[in-house]
């Protein structure tokens, strides 16, 4: 029952606005959108009215659940002065059967742009395809969160001043987990080296290793989070997604596998940060939320200084010099 | 006698030289040649060649590949030469070309890729991210696939 798409792939040479993957942005676009995501933090606080963004509209469109991702979409849209739609596939035509082709067709109507979370990978990629508005990659299966990316790299350059040189370690679920997947790319492209830290069945999809390798990538692989700590600039910490597995007992094998707490962090190097996509379940002890080590929730607040900037880019709509 | 004489010359059809040694049952599962079509394929196996070191060939009469099928034929033998026979001559040549895009050639094989879900009126699409060796990979997903597995997954 293949139907015709608008031609084949119509979208790919008029792509601007689209963030399906990090390949979508260049090193100068990734740098750019820093550079304005900190300029708007003061925006993204409340502190200075900055509507660049009325009269368009935002849609939320969620198959999965999200807490901070939505959240902080909803706010960067609302803080410049947007609206946003909300959907999740529950209550809705989703539940009777329709199709992510049909559901972004009406959405394509309804919004300027459109921000989409699915459990299928490739989902962004396909919907972004089957309409004419911008699609932002919001999480797709075990695939790509690519705005996620972005505030991890913004909340990385804050706490270093630069992404090159870093020795940045991530630890958990690097199979299943899609931010890891989408961050580790990022930073090979500017340099940093990664020491990548798992059980050997959550270990960093192949592909995604030689990919890494490939762009001259200095990669360490691993199962010890110990002996890291004392050599990183920035540990990356996951949870370990139970939702992914396919049964509990091979869960339950992982399960806890890798914590930090305030005392493994006494021989760690000044200014080094501990950061998490959030939510946590027992990988960092409360005790290290006290510790200057801790960005996890410096990290969540930039999700919206981040988005706001990705917005504005997808939209065209340019961040003045200066934001007062 | 020559290699391309093991059997009989034909007159109308399609020579499909260069083929992969052993890939020959692979090529005529790809084309859909069913067992019980009313004229002669022939098929050589290997045989030696200098391009190949060893080689397989199919001469299959009254049919004239078209596009798609050279486009599904690239995936398994790249390196193939084609002659399109006409009343005993060869009226065309050509080769095969593994474009860097293939459109409704091979099914992903990643079981949560958005392509699974049959509802979706989507097209089934590779990339071909490096020939030489050859890697393809879902254009939704990304997810690569090895060429037994792929070759499994042809349409």
């Amino acid at each position: 029952m293949t139907r015709p798409m608008r031609e084949a792939h119509p979208r790919e040479s008029e792509s601007m606005g689209n963030l399906v993957t990090m390949d979508d942005l260049t090193n100068d676009d990734i740098v750019a959108v820093l550079d304005d995501a900190e300029k708007l933090v003061p925006v993204a606080k409340g502190d200075i009215l900055l509507p660049l963004l009325q009269g368009k509209v935002l849609a939320n469109m969620f198959f999965e659940n999200s807490t901070r991702t939505r959240m902080s979409f909803e706010t960067a849209m609302k803080r410049l002065g947007g609206s946003v739609l909300n959907f999740s596939s529950v209550g809705t035509s989703v539940s009777k059967g329709e199709t992510l082709y049909d559901t972004m067709q009406m959405i394509d109507g309804y919004a300027d742009i459109a921000a989409i979370r699915h459990p299928r990978q490739g989902a962004a990629q396909y919907s972004a395809d089957a309409v004419g508005i911008p699609i932002l990659n919001a999480g797709d299966g075990a695939g790509n969160h690519p705005t996620q990316t972005m505030l991890d790299l913004f909340t990385i350059r804050q706490a270093h001043g630069a992404l090159d040189g870093l020795n940045v370690v991530l630890v958990g679920d690097l199979r299943y987990g899609r931010t890891v997947h989408s961050l580790s790319h990022a930073l090979v492209r500017f340099g940093a080296s990664l020491t990548l830290v798992s059980p050997a069945s959550l270990k960093m999809p192949e592909e995604i290793v030689s990919d890494l390798k490939a762009h001259g990538a200095d990669i360490k692989e691993t199962e010890a989070l110990d002996e890291q700590i004392s050599e990183a600039d920035v540990i990356y910490m996951t949870r370990i997604q139970k939702e992914r597995f396919p049964d509990e007992e091979e869960y339950a094998k992982v399960a806890g596998i890798y914590r930090i707490e305030a005392s493994s962090l006494v021989g760690a190097k000044k200014g080094m940060i501990i950061m998490h996509p959030l939510p946590r379940v027992d990988e960092i002890a409360p005790s290290v939320d006290s510790t200057e080590f801790a960005k996890y929730f410096q990290q969540a607040f930039n999700g919206v200084p981040t988005r706001m900037a990705l917005l504005c880019r997808s939209l065209g709509v340019e961040v003045p010099k200066k934001v007062k | 006698m020559s290699e391309m004489r093991r059997v009989t010359a034909i007159r109308n059809g399609t020579v499909i030289d260069h083929i992969p040694f052993g890939n020959a049952m692979q090529v005529i599962r790809i084309l859909g040649i069913n067992t019980d079509r009313a004229t002669p394929v022939s098929l050589v196996m290997n045989v030696p060649s200098d391009k190949l070191g060893r080689k397989d060939v199919l001469k299959i009469e009254d049919r004239e590949l078209d596009q798609e099928d050279l486009d599904r034929l690239a995936l398994i033998a790249p390196a193939a030469s084609i002659a399109i026979i006409r009343n005993h001559t060869v009226a065309e040549k050509m080769n095969v070309e593994l474009g860097d895009d293939l459109l409704n050639i091979a099914k992903c094989s990643f079981s949560n890729c958005i392509t699974k879900n049959q509802r979706e009126p989507l097209p089934q699409r590779m990339k071909v991210v490096s020939r030489e060796p050859l890697e393809v990979r879902c254009y939704y997903c990304g997810r690569g696939q090895e060429i037994d597995e792929l070759i499994g997954n042809i349409i």
